[in-house]
This record gives structure tokens, C-alpha cells and sequence, in this order.
């Protein structure tokens, strides 16, 4: 019987100085398939790889051999000694490895859980094998399924929900506040990645203008041209607080910024509409007193993590359910696979043959009134029609097709005379 | 007409529960449940004040009994109104039950019944009736905003994101509805006072004469006045607007009940 087989390695079980040595490249990946299909024991392969892990799917009748076969061709391609990865790698077969790749695609088994992007890279890794001709009926109806799988997962639980990064999180706070973001105007204090990331955030959601301070004059026009925003000077910055409506400061300045009274005296002057600091700095840049004024939210980095953290945690027990969806569908691709035996299908054709002959000829004598030793000659004759006409495909079916791989016929031949209904 | 009181109450409960179901589980059907039982409800409810005005020919504002059943009416056709526009799904969880615990309220008041009076008959009762059930409901709708407001507000003011954070539209969506809901609360009242007047003028030959309903009424008026004028000259919103329209609305709901049983006056005959 042939078996599903998955190997791989992610962040889970190799370090990263392992995975950068196997990293596929689409290239690579392309070659390596039309390696791996060679070898005789390997009847059907998809390989995909992202930065956090590697993965071989395959079916192959010799178990041992394509594991074998796999390892060596890893090995050749990235030019690394099995030996420095083999410690690392996993192996799952039949359900695990159906169950694997299903947890996958979901990004259950992602570093992040939820993370969107997973699903896409196997579906170009799918795309792939479908070019290199590499995949077949197994793994085509695999991947359909992971691909149904891994949608019902985002969508009937929330694993996708709420941010889990800090940048993201903060706009997700903003949009709490202010709701549409649409023509509202944003300060950025200083510079550095995070505070960068969360204006081009802002950016996407369409804020109206972007002011740019910085200590240094021509970096802040720099930044500025960078988000198509204007530069202001720094001392200009309790000016500006009075127009924008998200401030976002990052700059290492040791001591605060922007201070309390300075905030106080320009909230009458905005008929108090609200105002949220995102303070990214260590130290911090914003007086956390400012929190305390009316329609004001003051929101550190500390802060910030902990709302992260808090939304790490609803993904992760919206992770159960989606273990929940993902067994269910374990359990009903193995039903689908075991029809795919020699012997159940062969069986199913032969019955469904014998309820056709044996109805038709029962109307027949229903409607002639035959004699009762006639009629076993009539049985007999049904009989013996049945198993001519069963040779042939019996014989093709049992005997190993392509390298063994009868799937195909099998499949077919369940497709043809609408077995599965 | 009790089993239609009976039917109406019990929508307007199953409403309520789906309302509130959907704010705990945040499952869209149970919002649609809430949605399409507080419709029928309403439904039931304007038969029920069409079949007693044509009976009597005159607005069911009579006794307790139906003044409950039109406040019944009023909140859930104002909550409608104001979700079309706004969409705060999670309104429904304070808008169904307070409709539902009118109309139970007005089953368990005995329907006393009153003699046609010719006090009944007249345009300007009905325009001020509708108005001020309608502009009441409006400040109910107002209260219920602002206190998800405050809810809303302390969850992102103190970074405890607990259970309303994620459940609760964005503060400014919850500050407009706000506004909205005493702007059209306010209109409607005004609206209410001067029919009020005229009516009283052709029944009693004078605008005002100091019934406690009457103070009461111009005492609400002016605090939403004053709300209003606040909001417009000096920017009071946020918090500070949301926890004025709770109070507003204690104060409507003191006019409107605490006024008639505490006080007398010539709208006692109605509302005992």
C-alpha cells in the first residue's frame, strides 16, 4: 500500500542556522522535484519552504528508500551533509503527516500563530509541483483539501484577529479611538523601525497628513519625503499636538519630551477632541500623566506589549478550535484514502455491476413469467458475464501499475462508475 | 387584546435574549434573532396601539397600562432608527430589554378603564404625545450609548482591554451616536413642549400653569439645553458628555414615572 510521508524540519526542531542551509529556493524547489520523481520509490512530492521550515510531502510504496532518496537529494542540492540535519528532522506518516500539513496551512504550527502568509507559500509551492507534473491524485486531492481546511480555520475561528505586533497594535488602539482613521493627522517624533512601521500602517489606513520632527533638521526632511509628509522643527512640536490627532514618539532622548502642562493648555484650543500618544521610546518620551487628562490615551511600549500579549492569548485558545476542525478533516480525507485500496474498490465494482445485471433481469422475468430452473440458468449466465467482464480490470488493478502507483486507476476507475456516491 | 400585550412582550423578551446572547458570544445569528423578534415585536406592538385607538378614537395614553405599551413602542421603533444609521449591533442588548420590561410592566398594571373625555380629542395632544414618547426614547437611547461610552472609555483610559473592548465600536462611532441621540431627543422635546402649550392654551385657557409635569418637563429641557450649548461652544464630549446623558435620562425618567406618583398634577389622570 502506498503511504503519505511527510519530512521536514522548522523553527521548532532545528535552530536557525540549520534552516538557512536548507532553504528552498522556487528554482531549486523545481529541480529538486524533478530529482526526488526519479527515484523509484517516490511516486508523488511537493516541497515547500519558508524561512521557518522545510517541507517534503510525498507518497511512496518503499518507505525507507524515499526517506532515503529525499535526505540525499536535501543534501545534494544545499550542498550540506545529511548527517549536520538528520538530528533535526521529523517524520510523519499516513494521518500524522495528513494532520501535519493541514496544521500548517491553518498556521497552527506557525512561530505566530494565525500569521496569514503561510497559506499562500504552499499554494505556490503547490503550483509548482503541479508544473513539474510531480504531484498526483493523492497529493492533488491533499492540498485541495488542506487549502478547504486551512480556509474554515481563519474563518469559523479567530486565530486571525487582533494584532500581534506591536505597530499594528498600536493603530488597532488608534482605530478604537478615532474609528475611521480617514483624514486624521499624525506626528512622529523621532525615528526608528517600530514608530516607522506603525506611520506606514497609518499610511494604509489613510490618514490625512503625516508631520515629521527630529533633532536633526535634514533627517526629519528625509523621513518626511519618505511618507510624503511635511518636516517641522522640533521646537514646533506643542504647535502641531494642537492638529494631530495620533503622536507617535521615538526618539533617545533620556528625558520627556512632551510634558504634561505643554498638553493641558492646547486641549481647550482642539475643543477637546481626543488625542492618543504612542510612546515607542525607552526611556519614554511622553509624561504618563498625560494619561490622567480627559480624552487623552497615553499608550507605552510596555503598554503596548501587554495588549499583544493579551491577543497572543485569544489566538491561542482560538488555536483549539481549529485543532477541533482539523481532525475532523484527518479523519475524513483517511476515509477517502482507504477507498482508494485495491481490493474495496474492486469489490465496489463488482457489486455495482451485479445490482444493475441482477435488477434488469428480474424486470425481465417479472415480465415473462419464466420457469424456476430456467431462471437459474439466467443467474448463472449473469454470473459469468459479471466475471468476464471483471478480468480485465481486476488484473490491471491488482497488478502494480507505474512504479506501483495504481491510485490513479483506482481513482479513476471510482470516478467512471461513480462508486463514492 | 391581553393575548396580543401577551405576544408582543414575549417577542420583545426573545429579542433581548438574542440580544444579549449575541453580546456575550458574538455570533451573527444571534443578533439576526434579535433583530428580526424585536421587528415582529414592534410589529405586534403598533397593532396593539392602532386597534386601541380605533377603538376609543383617541391616543392609548390614557392609563398606565397603555402609556407603557407606547413606550414600549417608542423605544424599540427609536432603537431601529437610530441602528439603521448607526450600527451598533451591540445596542440591542439595552434597547430590547427595556422595551421587553415595558410591555411586561404594562400586562402586570391592571387596563383601568376611562371615560371618553373630550380632553382626548385634539391634534396638538397627539403631536405632543408622540413627540415626547418618541424624544424620551431618544434620551433612553442617549443614556444606553453613554454608558457603553464609559464602559468603552475605561477599558482603553486604564489598558485593562476586558470584556467590552473588543465587543464595543470605537469611541468616536459611540460619541457621534451620542450626540445624535440628544440632538433628535432635544428637537422632539421642543417639539412636545410648544404642542403641550398650545394644547393646554385650548383645554385650560393657559400655556403653563406650573403643573409638577409641566416644571419637570422644562427642567429636562433646559439641562439638554445646557448640554447641547456645552458641546457646541466649549467641546464637552467624550466622558464627560456620555455620563451627562445618563444623568439627562435619570431626570427623563423622573418626569416621566417619578413625577406621577410622587406628584400631583393634571397629568396624574393619565399615567396613574
Amino acid at each position: 500500500m502506498i503511504e503519505i510521508i511527510l519530512l521536514g524540519i522548522n523553527h521548532k526542531t532545528a535552530p536557525v542556522e540549520i534552516r538557512e542551509l536548507l532553504t528552498v529556493s522556487k528554482e531549486e524547489a523545481a529541480a529538486m522535484l524533478d530529482a526526488i520523481k526519479e527515484s523509484a520509490s517516490v511516486n508523488e512530492v511537493v516541497l515547500f519552504s519558508t524561512c521557518n521550515r522545510v517541507e517534503i510531502l510525498m507518497t511512496a510504496g518503499d518507505k525507507a528508500d524515499a526517506i532515503e532518496t529525499v535526505q540525499r537529494q536535501l543534501s545534494r542540492f544545499k550542498n550540506v551533509p545529511v548527517s549536520r540535519f538528520q538530528q533535526s528532522i521529523y517524520i510523519y506518516e499516513g494521518d500524522e503527516a495528513v494532520r501535519h500539513i493541514f496544521r500548517v496551512a491553518s498556521s497552527l504550527d506557525s512561530m505566530m500563530v494565525g500569521e496569514p502568509q503561510i497559506l499562500g507559500q504552499i499554494k505556490d509551492a503547490y503550483f509548482t509541483a503541479t508544473k513539474r507534473k510531480s504531484s498526483g491524485v493523492i497529493l492533488n486531492r491533499l492540498l485541495h483539501r488542506t487549502f478547504f481546511v486551512a480556509k474554515r480555520v481563519r474563518t469559523e475561528t479567530g486565530i486571525g484577529d487582533h494584532a500581534v505586533s506591536i505597530s499594528y497594535a498600536a493603530v488597532e488602539l488608534a482605530r478604537k479611538i478615532f474609528g475611521l482613521l480617514e483624514g486624521k493627522k499624525v506626528l512622529l517624533v523621532g525615528a526608528g523601525e517600530m514608530a516607522e512601521l506603525a506611520v506606514e500602517h497609518l499610511i494604509r489606513n489613510r490618514v490625512k497628513e503625516i508631520f515629521v520632527a527630529n533633532r536633526t533638521f535634514k533627517n526629519g526632511v528625509e523621513l518626511a519625503r519618505k511618507f510624503g509628509g511635511t518636516a517641522i522643527r522640533f521646537e514646533e512640536i506643542t504647535d502641531f499636538i494642537q492638529q494631530a490627532d495620533v503622536i507617535i514618539s521615538s526618539t533617545g532622548s533620556p528625558d520627556i519630551i512632551i510634558n504634561k502642562e505643554q498638553v493641558k493648555h492646547i486641549m481647550p484650543g482642539r475643543r477637546n477632541r481626543p488625542l492618543f500618544f504612542i510612546d515607542i521610546a525607552v526611556p519614554r518620551d511622553i509624561d504618563p500623566e498625560i494619561n490622567k487628562l480627559n480624552n487623552i490615551y497615553v499608550y507605552d511600549i510596555d503598554d503596548l506589549n501587554g495588549v499583544v500579549d493579551e491577543n497572543i492569548e485569544d489566538r491561542n485558545k482560538e488555536a483549539i478550535k481549529g485543532e477541533r476542525i482539523i481532525d475532523e478533516a484527518v479523519i475524513s480525507f483517511r476515509r477517502w484514502y482507504d477507498s482508494l485500496d485495491v481490493v474495496p474498490t474492486i469489490v465496489a465494482l463488482r457489486n455495482k455491476i451485479d445490482s444493475i445485471a441482477t435488477a434488469e433481469i428480474e424486470k425481465t422475468m417479472h415480465a415473462m413469467d419464466i420457469p424456476e430452473n430456467e431462471r437459474e440458468a439466467l443467474y448463472r449466465m449473469k454470473n459469468a458475464i459479471i466475471n468476464k467482464i471483471m478480468h480485465n480490470p481486476t488484473l490491471l488493478l491488482k497488478r502494480d501499475g507505474c512504479h506501483g502507483n495504481n491510485s490513479v486507476y483506482i481513482d479513476v476507475t471510482r470516478k467512471l462508475f461513480n462508486l463514492d456516491e | 387584546m391581553n393575548n396580543l400585550v401577551i405576544i408582543t412582550g414575549l417577542l420583545y423578551v426573545i429579542s433581548a435574549v438574542g440580544y444579549i446572547l449575541f453580546l456575550f458570544l458574538q455570533k451573527h445569528y444571534f443578533h439576526r434573532v434579535g433583530q428580526i423578534f424585536l421587528a415582529t415585536g414592534f410589529l405586534c406592538n403598533s397593532i396593539l396601539i392602532g386597534f386601541y385607538f380605533a377603538k376609543t378614537g383617541q391616543i392609548p395614553v390614557r392609563n398606565l397600562h397603555e402609556t407603557l405599551l407606547v413606550t414600549g413602542w417608542a423605544i424599540a421603533g427609536v432603537f431601529f432608527a437610530f441602528q439603521y444609521k448607526f450600527k451598533i449591533k451591540v445596542l440591542g442588548g439595552y434597547a430590547a430589554p427595556l422595551a421587553a420590561i415595558s410591555v411586561i410592566a404594562a400586562f402586570f398594571v391592571p387596563y383601568k378603564t376611562v371615560e371618553a373625555q373630550n380632553v382626548f380629542n385634539s391634534i396638538w395632544l397627539i403631536l405632543h404625545v408622540v413627540s415626547i414618547f418618541l424624544g424620551h426614547a431618544a434620551f433612553a437611547m442617549a443614556c444606553g450609548v453613554g454608558l457603553l461610552y464609559v464602559a468603552q472609555e475605561n477599558a482603553i483610559k486604564t489598558k485593562k482591554h476586558g470584556f467590552f473592548y473588543k465587543r464595543l465600536p470605537s469611541l468616536d462611532l459611540l460619541d457621534s451616536t451620542g450626540y445624535a441621540c440628544i440632538i433628535t431627543g432635544f428637537t422632539l422635546l421642543t417639539i412636545g413642549l410648544i404642542t403641550g402649550f398650545i394644547y393646554a392654551k385650548s383645554v385650560w385657557g393657559k400655556f403653563w400653569s406650573w403643573d409638577p409635569k409641566e416644571v419637570w418637563s422644562g427642567i429636562t429641557w433646559l439641562l439638554y439645553a445646557a448640554i447641547l450649548h456645552g458641546r457646541l461652544t466649549v467641546g464637552w464630549r467624550g466622558k464627560k458628555a456620555a455620563i451627562m446623558a445618563v444623568i439627562g435620562f435619570i431626570v427623563v425618567l423622573f418626569t416621566f414615572f417619578g413625577v406621577n406618583f410622587l406628584l400631583k398634577g393634571h397629568h396624574g389622570i393619565f399615567t396613574r
